[in-house]
């Protein structure tokens, strides 16, 4: 058996704030019928945390919902569980129409941490999402882009940042972080 | 730069997540179409200087489509609704007249 290994195999990086690769995460999409109370169960039952409501992200420890579009939700489960938690997604669904799959080696996902507000213009050089506390306060997942790729992240805690991106881009959107939180670099704008 | 609301995940969008998709509310015309029916349906758009109702899709996003009323001089938009509207709802051509008294956009008005 090969090891299993992230896109960034562990790399770090400590600029006006730390960017770490996040290390091996556990994820499954789903897509479903939100309305429908057998999906919340089968959902809210595997991955133990509350659905999360319109733009929410809900996690306890490292399992987590995040709302990705009316009908999409990601689940973020230990990455050793994540085949276990699908099938019992499969199983407490069965007939009902839904969608899960186990994206987690098709995903990169990186940790910012440091001061919140320097994490928020970190990204906000690489977005042209609001990054004010007002539009994306703890708890508010925020898809969009970063630079010219594709990226999800959101606040898990004031001075704690969770990002999302496909793995055939890692490298590239930790180049962007890199250079967005290099030393010297700060604006003080929020 | 143009800022359009998601009408599904209600956040301010900025032009560069969005793909535009062209001019709104079509009627597609197919096989049993008079050639007049599909050349108007391939070809013939709108290109107004004012009010205009267009597609766009949130596509560094959700992935939606959704529709917007813009106005193509100031891009002001009037506001977004959902892609399942065969025509601009009500509530939005209302803000439309209150800022642009007797608009016409096709037959709509
Ligand atoms: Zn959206």
């Amino acid at each position: 058996m090969s090891d299993v290994v992230t896109a960034l195999d562990g790399a770090t990086f400590n600029g006006t704030i730390a960017v770490e690769d996040a290390g091996l995460t556990g994820m499954i999409t789903l897509r479903g019928d939100f309305a429908s109370t057998s999906f919340q169960n089968a959902v809210t039952g595997v991955s133990g945390v509350n659905f999360p409501g319109k733009g929410e992200v809900n996690s306890v420890g490292d399992r987590g919902l995040a709302w990705m579009s009316p009908d999409e939700l990601l689940m973020i489960v230990p990455y050793d569980q994540t085949n276990a938690a699908l099938a019992e997604i499969t199983e407490n669904l069965g007939e009902e129409h839904h969608l899960a799959v186990n994206v987690s080696d098709a995903r990169a996902v990186f940790r910012l941490r440091g001061n919140g507000n320097v994490i928020r213009e970190v990204l906000a050089k690489l977005t042209p999402a609001d990054l004010r506390v007002a539009a994306l306060p703890t708890g508010r997942v925020r898809r969009t882009r970063l630079s010219q790729v594709p990226a999800a992240f959101w606040f898990s805690a004031e001075d704690e940042a969770t990002l999302i991106c496909f793995r055939s881009v890692a490298e590239y959107v930790f180049g962007l972080l890199r250079q967005s939180a290099a030393e010297g670099s700060e604006i003080g704008y929020f | 730069m143009l800022i359009l609301t998601c009408p599904y995940c209600g956040v301010d969008c900025d032009e560069t997540e969005l793909g535009a998709g062209g001019e709104a509310h079509l009627k597609r015309h197919g096989p049993g179409s008079t050639d007049e029916e599909f050349e108007s349906y391939i070809f013939q758009r709108e290109n107004p200087r004012g009010v205009h109702f267009e597609r766009w899709r949130h596509a560094m996003g959700c992935g939606k489509w959704f529709h917007a009323a813009r106005d193509t001089a100031t891009l002001e938009v009037f506001g977004t609704y959902v892609a399942q509207a065969f025509e601009p709802p009500q509530e939005i051509k209302d803000k439309i007249t209150a800022k642009r008294p007797g608009w016409t956009w096709r037959d709509v008005a």
